[in-house]
């Protein structure tokens, strides 16, 4: 009897390792595949490995790192935001405008917007809808807004936001502080927190806790509005750095944030997802989308069929890593 | 007399302190629901008291399940009282049954996947927040663990998905008895013993023991009859909505349980029929990936091939392999007719969820139900129909979906596609898991029906008495075959022996 326990708890723990292992390895995948799109620009050209070059590659990372994030909190819930990149967009022609010539206006927009998704998560929940459906409607009302707003291209970042996007630290650069803090503290309250599990739960089982006497409405109100939120510092963000602003500004973001996150280790069901291999990913896809692709010499017209090709063959190693867990 | 006096000392309210047997945890009075027509519960009268556990046995179907989640706060009665310590309950839900410390392991695993053990520990203890919440999230689940299984060989920081299905259960049932600021009184156990091996099953009705004798109160709900007759104090049975009996579980035998669910013909038939003699034509030849030594796997036509041993040796791959072998040669694997599987977890791997019952009878028959390019909804069917009346499916009607039937009823589906097609080999994969005895009785009756007529099952079970079924029993230890009894050399002690003992 005792015999067959021990060897029972033993084969129980090489089995548990091996799907441990398994997992660590993917955890390590998206910052493997950022070395890897590292070691390629520092190959085909050695001198944008400096404080200059990373401030300049790195320059477009910190909207898109927050939008992946952004779209990480509803990918959390099993939902999904097909309207995070209008939104960005919409997000942008407010800052450029209204927040810079009547700021309280500008802000009251904004928390209303954050409202706006809040009520999103409480009637895709209430009313059982599916997200997909009803954010990608709400995408071109986003960009309808955004059009009404600032019909032609321009407007002019707040100088308080550009002052702060062009923040210059000593010997690390910004763009890379920056991403470093959003890891840290979306890493720390999702991941660390009491209510962080709730909220990770509810995409991971659902009825459970509705059992166990929390409130499904509340989680999902709560996911929607933390992208609803982390949309905005991104459009806000986005602007800061392009000075100004157009409603297609941000139409790019949607997929590109749902790519971060899957490349970052997240799953679309089951409340798998990572915040610091979300920002890896978006990272990675900033670095692969046009410094890499310009290194190599490949002309602009093939640079996002390149951009699409670098995402399959990350995401299919991601995939083949998987694959061997089982 | 003393019950008078007991009495009287309840409606005083202050029957906390007094006699065991008459101050009750929870009291329904007329408990009753419907689901749309359906009626779920009539009017159930149920209680429990204080240090007693309470053995809740029937159908699946009889409304165990919905009385339970009605104790649990999950589901409000349609009408009826809810009596928690002597005070009536009138807005009964989850948050006030956790306050009053009922607390529920519910037959379908609900811990969430995606997160650790602790973390899966919090999500029932409100209060576990704050600096240090894993830390003690972590201790108390740990803690707990050690005490019911000991050598379980689970870390709180394991990721729930990653466990097995038995260390899932552990986990799920050590939780329930955790405690911080919400008091303990009563813990419901839904079949929580499906997924678990004898060794560690034991484990835990030794602490539903302790618990009990400690003065905690346990409702025990479980299809294998002789864990309810060995540790329940009471035995409530139940039937079509109702409570049909009730009484102290030393007055019970299995006979007369069996009785008062309504299961009671075919039971004798399994053990008194006669073993094939004569081996027809092969069906499969198979040898486990790790066997070392000469030994394999034979089975004939019409032959019933138990595999045995604990959870989790090595069975389900050897079927696994059998059903890939039959698409696509394999070395060590022949297999010489058409296969199909009945999957255990049912859950993940037998229905699909979002389609009709007609719709997961047909899928592994698409090709005779075809005209021209198409599925003929009236052969779908006309198959369905014919499986619903042979095993007795309960539904008003098979194009419903597969949720409107209870765990036992999607079971029967998943043996009504492995036997209206067209595999003369069936592999069965721990099938009976969480399924009442009177379903099992139909299914042995409708295994041994269909193996007269020439079809061939490799059986894979966790309950040694499903073994009296079977011709042959190959015994699987570590992924090795280790013994091969036939049915007149099979006893219990000699597949524990070969089970347990070291592998030669």
């Amino acid at each position: 009897m005792t015999a067959a326990a021990i060897e029972n708890q033993l084969k129980g723990a090489s089995t548990r390792n091996a799907a441990a292992r398994a997992r660590r390895l993917r955890s390590l995948l998206p910052a493997l595949s950022l070395a890897l799109v590292l070691l390629a620009i520092a190959w085909l050209n050695p001198r944008a490995i400096s404080y200059f070059g990373f401030s300049l590659m790195l320059n477009l990372a910190i909207p898109i790192a927050l939008a992946t994030i952004a779209q990480m909190f509803v990918i959390a819930g099993n939902e999904l935001d097909l309207s995070i990149g209008t939104f960005v967009g919409f997000v942008g022609c407010v800052t450029a405008t209204w927040l810079k010539d009547a700021p309280l206006l500008g802000i009251v927009v904004l928390a209303g917007s954050i409202g706006v998704y809040a009520l999103l998560g409480a009637l895709i929940h209430l009313r059982n809808l599916p997200s997909i459906v009803v954010t990608l409607g709400m995408s071109f009302v986003w960009q309808g807004l955004a059009i009404l707003i600032l019909p032609k291209p321009g407007g002019k970042a707040p100088d308080w936001l550009l002052s702060l996007m062009a923040f210059k630290p000593p010997f690390i650069p910004f763009p890379i502080i920056a991403a470093l803090l959003i890891a840290a503290v979306v890493h720390f309250g999702l991941m660390r927190t009491s209510y962080g599990v709730i909220l990770r739960g509810s995409g991971g089982n659902a009825a459970a806790l509705k059992r166990a006497g929390w409130s499904l409405l509340k989680t999902k109100i709560l996911l929607f509005a933390l992208t609803g939120l982390f949309g905005v510092l991104s459009g806000m963000a986005l602007i800061g750095i392009t000075t100004s602003a157009d409603a297609n500004i941000g139409n790019g973001y949607t997929l590109l944030a749902i790519a971060g996150v899957i490349l970052g280790g997240g799953e679309f069901v089951g409340g798998r997802v990572s915040p610091i291999g979300a920002v890896l990913g978006a990272l990675t896809l900033a670095l692969a989308a046009s410094p890499l692709l310009t290194f190599m010499h490949i002309p602009p017209d093939w640079q996002v069929a390149a951009n699409g090709a670098i995402l399959i063959i990350v995401l299919a190693a991601r995939v083949l890593i998987s694959r061997r867990e089982r | 007399m003393p019950q008078a006096n007991a009495d009287i000392v309840r409606l005083d309210g202050a029957e906390k302190h007094f006699g065991a047997a008459n101050s009750f945890i929870i009291r329904l009075d007329g408990a009753e629901k419907h689901f749309g027509a359906v009626r779920a519960l009539s009017g159930v009268d149920f209680h429990v008291g204080a240090g007693e556990c309470v053995g809740l046995v029937g159908h699946n179907g009889a409304g165990k399940s919905t009385l339970m989640h009605m104790v649990a706060g999950t589901l409000v009665p349609d009408s009826g009282k809810i009596v928690v310590r002597g005070a009536s309950e009138d807005n009964f839900s989850v948050p006030r049954a956790q306050q009053l410390g009922i607390r529920c392991v519910f037959q379908e695993l609900s811990l969430c996947p995606n997160l650790s053990v602790a973390e899966n520990t919090r999500i029932n203890h409100p209060s576990l927040t704050g600096f240090g919440w894993r830390r003690k999230a972590a201790d108390l689940i740990a803690a707990k663990l050690d005490e019911i299984f000991p050598d379980h060989g689970i870390s709180a920081f394991d990721i729930a998905g990653d466990l097995s299905i038995g260390r899932r259960q552990m986990v799920e049932v050590a939780r329930a008895f955790t405690l911080t600021q919400d008091p303990l009184e009563l813990v419901i156990l839904d079949e929580p013993t499906s997924s678990l091996d004898a060794h560690t099953a034991g484990q835990l009705l030794a602490f539903v023991r302790r618990f009990v004798a400690g003065g905690g109160s346990c409702i025990l709900i479980s299809h294998v009859l002789g864990e309810v007759l060995q540790n329940a104090d009471r035995i409530v049975v139940m039937r079509d909505g109702k409570v049909v009996a009730a009484d102290a579980a030393k007055s019970f035998d299995r006979d007369r349980l069996v009785t008062a669910m309504g299961g009671a013909e075919g039971h004798q038939k399994a053990a008194t029929e006669t073993a094939k003699t004569e081996a027809g034509p092969l069906r499969v030849r198979a040898r486990p990936a790790r066997q070392q030594d000469g030994k394999e796997l034979v089975a004939h036509v019409g032959e019933i091939i138990g595999l045995a041993g604990l959870a989790g040796h090595g069975q389900t791959d050897l079927l696994l392999a059998i059903f890939t072998a039959a698409g696509r040669a394999k070395a060590g694997i022949e297999v010489t007719a058409p296969v199909a599987l009945v999957a255990g977890d049912r859950q993940s791997d037998g229905i699909f969820p979002q389609w009709s019952i007609s719709e997961n009878i047909g899928i592994r028959s698409l090709a005779r139900l075809r005209s021209g390019f198409l599925i003929s909804p009236q052969r779908e069917a006309e198959l369905a129909d014919f499986w619903q009346k042979k095993i007795g499916i309960r539904t008003p009607d098979v194009s419903n979906n597969i949720f409107s039937l209870s765990g036992g009823n999607q079971q029967k589906v998943l043996f009504a596609r492995a036997l209206g097609s067209d595999a003369r080999i069936v592999l069965m994969d721990d099938p009976m898991r969480g399924v009442d005895i009177g379903t099992k009785l139909e299914v042995y009756d409708l295994v041994r029906e269909e193996a007269r007529k020439g079809r061939t099952f490799l059986w894979y079970t966790t309950e040694t008495e499903e073994l009296d079924n079977c011709d042959h029993v190959y015994v699987f230890k570590n992924g090795r075959i280790v013994a091969n009894l036939r049915r007149d050399e099979l006893t219990e002690e000699k597949i524990i022996q070969s089970s347990f003992g070291d592998a030669a």
